[in-house]
């Protein structure tokens, strides 16, 4: 067999094994909070007749390892149950959910991911100097602040001042594709400067790396233009580093923009995960838990693979 | 104030001219621009309600597990929209008096067991079904059921047999109930059809707006019923909720105009927001306390001097001034203010007063420290406040240890288990029902393990009491036995604080709960 379908074939088995860990990881760790849906849900108003009859009637009776493998089938079917807290069934509820996620971090991903390696390669080209050290600075302040005080100073700036975007973020079906971009741009203005430093860094750092090399300073005699040299030689030879920083933080566009999403009221995954969690509603949880582990080691399955077939070493192996 | 800026200012208020070319031609008058808006929104409010326009609320207290049964409703967003669409059978006014709603007249016999409630004719659900007293019936069985997991369960047990009589609503109580209507105005008793039985998460109730779109957690639209009974409520073409669970989105949200209505502003940012061109900011003194509760029948709190001297040591004006930034009133250890239908306000204050406490302390014979658990989500600010009492309680010689709990879970491990922590309460219509609901022996939620014969038996009596001064006599010698005696440290009582844009007026302070209890979207009317 050729290396690649059977890596491809390897790495996949390897991911769907994590991803059954993972799936156990989440419900022990829905089963260690403290207190059950059937309190939470109550609240301060529970009486304990109340209480028991909405654990007989979710089936929190049972004992865990039947309720987790009931789950397990059932999830394999496509069928992720209904909400424990409000009756609504999970796939439908998580679908928009997913979509607006995955729709945000696709706008954030759109603007950062370009910029953050153009930059990167003009840090490398004018390394040291002003426009490597500006950029560095920039991006630097920009990952040092905490994401809610960035979301807040924009929203401040660009919706309460000078009203050119909505500072809530609210999208829903009925706007058009345009509308929807404009609600939201700051969220995606604040993602962006929250990985920018993170992939540019990455970038410079591994093209700089590469730049050691004798066949670079070849080119380098050979007259090549600066900016060319480094786009169409280093940066070739620096994918597999660069992908992998990428892909972490797309992961972390899609799974982890709680706060952004509070700040801006966004109706993401993270805010749906978060309300489910405190009403201990686990197989929300559990669903939502399982999209997550399954977007993230995705995307890092992805990033390997792309390491690996960037290397024509491992391509064409002898 | 001549005929021209009169003229002006009648037509803006009646909408027939906009708000900036108003204030530009005022301006043109000589008329300062704040003075010509605050005389505007005066006129707009004396030219009385407009129909027409969408109202957009930005709402704390919703989640994307909110369902539209209004039996499990717990959050703000879930009340505010049950005031919307459904309606109770009485409602109680701002003054504290009942109004009626879906009944028309009630009546109680001489011993105050059997209440006969008349229920509205002519009255539609949204799906076109007439309402009758047996919806009505059925709806309080529902809640009544044992099985049912409803929020007024415990409001409901009083009640020991609901019958109908032609358009006659009959509730028999197992011991005599003075304040039965003023427990049906609960926000869960929304009338259902055929009590909800059938499909309690329809939302089909009798509410001047009915359900257009509905995504739990984030937004929430509302349409005007055409086929509502009373015209004089409902004056917005729909209403919007969004849930901003943020507080600084929400206040920003209210600022740029992207709302019109926000709920629970920070007492920290209410004056600075107020501060901001064309906001109000609404507070309204209410029943809601944030307290500290200690179990009567737990070492070391099951000794009076102890449970006396840390009462003692907790300074109220100080509180009130730092941790409600004054939007709130002085506590004094009962859970019954002025807010209250017959409440004395004769019953002295208690102050803090370290060298009594210190005495107390001593008296009591503990030593060591004591450990109070505390955690943010008790109330705004409670680790704030707790820290406080740790300073105020030292300088009477009292220790007190600080254990911060976590938030998640505090309702089922920390409130209502530990002997000595921070809470709130959101208060009740009448002392009757706050006293039922956490005082009695027999309590639900006697979260201060208050077991005295002599409040029970007075509360009681007060509640087969129809003679008002009386009654009010008998809820003066309870308060002040849960005041002296009980485990309840209140120094402070929240206010309300709400805010809307001039965009919309009609705003009539109302203490029973937030947002003119939860009456704005439907009272208030759009100004612009």
């Amino acid at each position: 067999m050729h290396p690649i379908p059977k890596l491809v074939i390897q790495r996949l088995a390897l991911g769907l094994l994590l991803l059954f860990a993972a799936s156990v990881m989440i419900f022990v760790g829905t089963m260690i909070l403290p207190g059950d849906v059937a309190q939470a849900v109550l609240g301060q108003n529970a009486t304990p007749e109340a209480l028991a009859n909405m654990r007989a009637s979710l089936g929190l009776d049972q004992p865990a390892v039947t309720r987790y493998f009931t789950w397990l089938s059932s999830a394999l079917q496509g069928d992720l149950g209904t909400a424990l807290s409000n009756g609504r069934d999970i796939a439908s509820s998580i679908a928009g959910r997913l979509q607006n996620t995955l729709f945000l971090a696709a706008v954030a991903a759109c603007i950062s991911v370009p910029l953050a390696i153009f930059l990167g390669l003009l840090a490398v080209r004018y390394r040291d100097r002003w426009p490597d050290k500006l950029i560095s600075a920039i991006t630097l302040t920009s990952i040092s602040l905490p994401e809610f005080l960035l979301g807040y100073v924009i929203m401040y700036l660009f919706s309460v001042q000078w009203g050119l975007f909505p500072s809530v973020s609210n999208i829903n079906d009925g706007m058009s594709f345009l509308q929807k971009l404009n609600a939201v741009a700051l969220p995606a203005m604040v993602l962006t400067l929250v990985v920018l430093a993170h992939m540019m860094r990455m970038t410079r750092a591994a093209i700089l790396n590469v730049m050691q090399s004798a066949y670079i300073e070849t080119a380098e005699l050979k007259g090549l233009r600066r900016f060319t040299l480094i786009a169409r030689h280093a940066m070739p030879n620096a994918i597999a580093p660069i992908v992998n920083v990428v892909m972490i933080n797309l992961a972390y566009l899609v799974v982890g923009v709680v706060v952004i999403e509070v700040v801006f009221v966004y109706p993401g995954m993270g805010q749906y995960l978060v309300d489910h969690v405190a009403k201990r509603d686990v197989p929300v949880v559990q669903a939502c838990g399982l999209i997550f582990a399954t977007i993230y080691i995705g995307l890092n399955l992805l990033a390997d693979l792309i390491s690996i077939l960037s290397n024509p070493r491992l391509r064409h192996p002898k | 104030m001549n005929d021209e800026f009169r003229y002006l200012l009648a037509r803006a208020a009646r909408g027939k001219l906009d708000r900036r070319a108003f204030l530009g031609r005022a301006a043109a008058l000589g008329v300062a621009s704040t003075a010509a808006t605050g005389l505007l929104s005066k006129a707009v409010l004396a030219q009385g309600p407009r129909a027409g326009g969408t109202l957009v609320m930005g709402m704390q207290g919703g989640e994307s597990t909110n369902s539209l049964d209004p039996a499990v409703a717990a959050s703000q967003v879930p009340f505010a929209y049950g005031y919307c669409t459904g309606e109770t059978i009485v409602n109680i006014g701002p003054d504290g008096s009942l109004l009626p709603k879906l009944a028309t007249e009630w009546e109680a016999s001489a011993n105050a067991q059997t209440w006969r409630f008349k229920i509205r004719s002519g009255v539609q659900f949204h799906n076109g079904q007439t309402l009758t007293a047996e919806d009505v019936a059925q709806t309080l069985r529902r809640h009544s059921d044992e099985n049912s997991q409803s929020g007024a369960l415990g409001v409901m047990r009083g009640i020991s047999s609901i019958a109908v009589d032609g358009e006659w609503l009959v509730l028999e109580t197992a011991t005599p109930n003075a304040d039965l209507p003023y427990l049906l105005a609960d926000y869960h008793l929304l009338i259902q059809p055929n009590g909800g039985f059938d499909d309690p998460t329809s939302g089909i109730m009798t509410g001047p707006y009915k359900w257009a779109e509905n995504e739990p957690g984030v937004r929430h639209v509302l349409e005007k019923f055409d086929g509502h009974w009373d015209s004089s409520i409902g004056h917005f073409n729909s209403i919007e909720i969004l849930v901003i669970n943020d507080a600084t989105a929400r206040n920003s949200a209210l600022q740029s105009g992207q709302v019109q209505l926000i709920n629970r502003v920070e007492p920290r940012v209410a004056g600075l927001l107020a501060r901001a061109p064309g906001v109000h900011v609404e507070s309204t003194a209410g029943r809601g306390h944030y307290v500290f509760i200690m179990h009567c029948n737990t070492a070391p709190f099951d000794n009076a001097d102890l449970r006396m001297a840390l009462k003692l040591a907790i300074n109220r004006e100080d509180m009130v001034e730092r941790i409600l930034r004054g939007y709130g009133s002085l506590g004094n250890d009962m859970p019954i203010n002025s807010a209250y239908p017959l409440f004395d306000d004769s019953i002295p204050q208690r102050s803090y007063d370290p060298d009594q406490a210190r005495f107390h302390f001593e008296r009591s014979g503990h030593s060591g420290p004591v450990d109070l658990r505390v955690s943010d989500v008790a109330f705004p600010g409670a680790l704030d406040a707790a820290q406080l009492f740790q300073e105020s309680a030292a300088a009477a010689g009292i220790e007190l240890n600080i254990i911060r709990e976590p938030g998640d879970g505090y309702w089922s491990e920390t409130w209502n288990v530990q002997p000595f922590c921070a809470s709130y309460w959101g208060g009740r219509p009448v002392q009757d029902q706050m006293y039922s609901t956490a005082y009695l022996s027999n309590a639900d939620w006697n979260d201060t393990r208050f077991f005295n014969p002599r409040f029970d038996e007075l509360v009681m009596q007060a509640r087969g009491e129809l003679d008002l001064d009386n009654r009010k006599a008998l809820y003066r010698e309870a308060g002040l036995l849960v005041r002296d005696e009980g485990g309840l440290i209140c120094p402070m009582f929240n206010d309300f604080i709400d805010a809307h844009n001039d965009q919309i007026a009609g705003w009539v302070a109302n203490p029973a709960a937030e947002l003119m209890a939860g009456q704005a979207p439907i009272m208030m009317w759009s100004a612009t």
